[in-house]
């Protein structure tokens, strides 16, 4: 037998597959399916304090090796999105808040309203490409990333996560400031800052114009991000960045990732790509003889 | 791939003083009851319902309600529309005698389906629906199908004077149909789907739609149904477990809005 469970921090999964934000999490019912379809947790589309419809269509267009999209943190504010986790907790459906602010005391008190719906984790959006003010406009300023974290860690009980982007300088340097402000793991990363043109019109195919490249495109960037993050810190990293298959799982966990995050697989092979991801992982395991997922972790770094 | 095509507008006709048909080339097979993502350059993209299936061209019929619609209408032959698509599964004919129902501009969903009915001799009623009589579009084209065609206005301006699902009602009643097909507000089809009991029932929803490939969930109803793949047509055993059917929609945010 191979076991593929996982522990990150205090969260206990069957499995390292993890619904990535932004994707099929508009409600509780979604969420339910998606685990339901094999995930280990999920992660909520990214919430604010108060209601924001996001930018105008198109928002999302496949290009030739992945998505491109730019929502602009689209959410019904924590005060309705609320009940969605509640529902969740009666499930049992481990649920991880992704929440984005303009500042610390933004973050604080979406958190501490996450903890009290009854999320068991909390993912900090400190990554967006793509809205201003908000996701990497802060997580690309390292005394902000520590800060806001530190403020978060010191008034909830939860697991905190943050989630970087590629487009850093330092992918390392932005997440020793989370690993100093007390963060529990690293989520990385987000889509990568991108852009469409469209000939026929010549004008950018996004409304905002600029968005987020997803999908299979990416992967290479987040290995590398993951490996090097994974060498610099002391706390888990979580994988996510074009995983399509158990062999892309596979080698995120080998650069030192202890869980992994989907999303545009959803997109190229359906909702039971969690299930599927895990039993390519099952197979490539029994094939190599190792029976324990977390012997694989960082494997590569040796 | 999921790319809007640039098209231009081949032919442009008036269905009423406030609801228009775009035909442009589309050669790629389409079913009756899917809808395109239109991309409205600088304005919107936004999903419509294929209201006319000819060959390689294709039809989207629609009333000016907005900022796309409105500057839709006022599009020229020869403009160009980015369209991506067909999503969603359509309707699927069942039985020998089929009801449609049509509200408003449902009815431009529902006709290909209808022509397709026709087409393989299944006798076609369709209760077409709308507020008063300038309002009404299609009534020759349904005619010229040869179905049974039955108007009612709320006012009573043209044909049944009242709601379409009381002259549905009484269509039931006196006549025993297969299956039921519809498309309208959803509080229409919802009080269709509650006085049809358990004839086969079929009905298109309509939700704020983004992607429209099935990934950012914001058309999402009961347990994580995506309206813009495993719909936008639900039967009687999925709409019973569908508890928004009817009641709430969501709106770009993601909050609840009741019907």
């Amino acid at each position: 037998m191979v076991n593929l469970t996982t522990k990150i921090a205090t969260l206990n999964l069957m499995n390292p597959t993890i619904l990535a934000s932004g994707i099929m999490d508009e409600d509780a019912g979604s969420m339910e399916r998606v685990y339901n379809c094999g995930a280990g947790a999920v992660v909520t589309k990214s919430i604010g304090l108060e209601p924001k419809k996001g930018y105008p269509n198109p928002t999302v267009v496949e290009l030739e090796n992945g998505i491109l999209n730019a929502m602009g943190l689209p959410n019904p504010g924590i005060n309705q999105y609320g009940n969605e986790i509640k529902v969740l907790k009666t499930l049992k459906i481990p649920v991880i808040g992704s929440i984005f602010g303009l500042n610390s005391k933004e973050f604080v008190e979406i958190a501490n309203k996450m903890e009290n719906y009854g999320a068991n984790a909390i993912e900090l959006n400190m990554s967006c490409p793509h809205a201003e003010g908000y996701g990497l406009e802060i997580g690309s300023d390292s005394k902000l990333v520590e800060e806001i974290t530190l403020k978060v860690k010191e008034s909830t009980k939860i697991p905190v996560f943050i989630k970087l982007s590629s487009n850093l300088p330092s992918v390392t340097e932005i997440a020793k400031s989370a690993e100093n402000g007390g963060a529990d793991g690293i989520v990385a990363i987000n889509t990568v800052k991108a852009m469409k043109i469209d000939l026929e019109l010549k004008i950018p195919v996004l409304s905002n114009k600029i968005g987020g490249y997803s999908g299979k495109a990416i992967k290479p960037i987040g290995i590398r991000c993951v490996y090097e993050i994974s060498k610099s810190v002391d706390i888990p990293v979580i994988g996510v960045g074009g995983i399509t298959t158990g062999e892309d799982a596979l080698e995120y966990i080998m650069a030192g990732a202890s869980a992994v995050q989907i999303g545009s697989a959803i997109y190229y092979r359906g909702i039971d790509v969690f299930k599927d991801i895990c039993k390519e992982m099952e197979t490539w395991m029994k094939e190599q003889g190792y029976c324990d997922i977390s012997k694989l972790i960082g494997v590569a770094h040796e | 791939m999921n790319y809007p095509k640039i098209t231009k507008i081949k032919d442009i006709k008036k269905e009423n003083s406030n609801v228009k048909t775009l035909f442009f080339d589309f050669p790629k097979k389409t079913h009756p009851g899917q809808f395109f993502m239109i991309w409205v350059p600088t304005i919107d993209e936004i999903p419509m319902s294929i209201s006319y299936i000819e060959n390689d061209v294709k039809g989207i019929t629609f009333k000016r309600v907005g900022d796309s619609t409105n500057f839709l209408f006022e599009l020229k032959v020869g403009d160009k529309l980015g369209i991506r698509g067909p999503y969603g599964n359509g309707f699927k004919i069942k039985g020998k005698k089929v009801l449609f129902v049509g509200g408003g501009t449902g009815i431009a969903t529902l006709t290909p389906t209808v022509e397709n009915a026709i087409n393989k001799k299944i006798l076609a009623t369709v209760v077409l629906g709308a507020k008063n009589k300038s309002e009404l579009f299609f009534e020759d084209r349904l005619n010229n199908y040869g179905v049974d065609l039955q108007i009612s206005t709320d006012d009573g301006s043209k044909g049944f004077k009242g709601f379409t699902t009381d002259l549905a009602k009484e269509l039931i009643v006196k006549e025993k149909f297969d299956s039921i097909i519809t498309c309208g507000p959803e509080i229409m089809m919802k009080k269709l789907f509650d006085i049809s009991k358990d004839i086969s029932f079929q009905a298109s929803l309509e939700r704020y739609m983004k992607c429209g490939i099935g990934i950012c969930g914001q058309c999402c109803v009961g347990k994580g149904l995506r309206v813009c793949e495993e719909g936008p047509v639900f039967d009687r055993k999925t709409l019973k477990n569908i508890e928004d059917f009817g009641i709430f929609k969501r709106d770009a945010s993601g909050r609840k809005i009741k019907f």
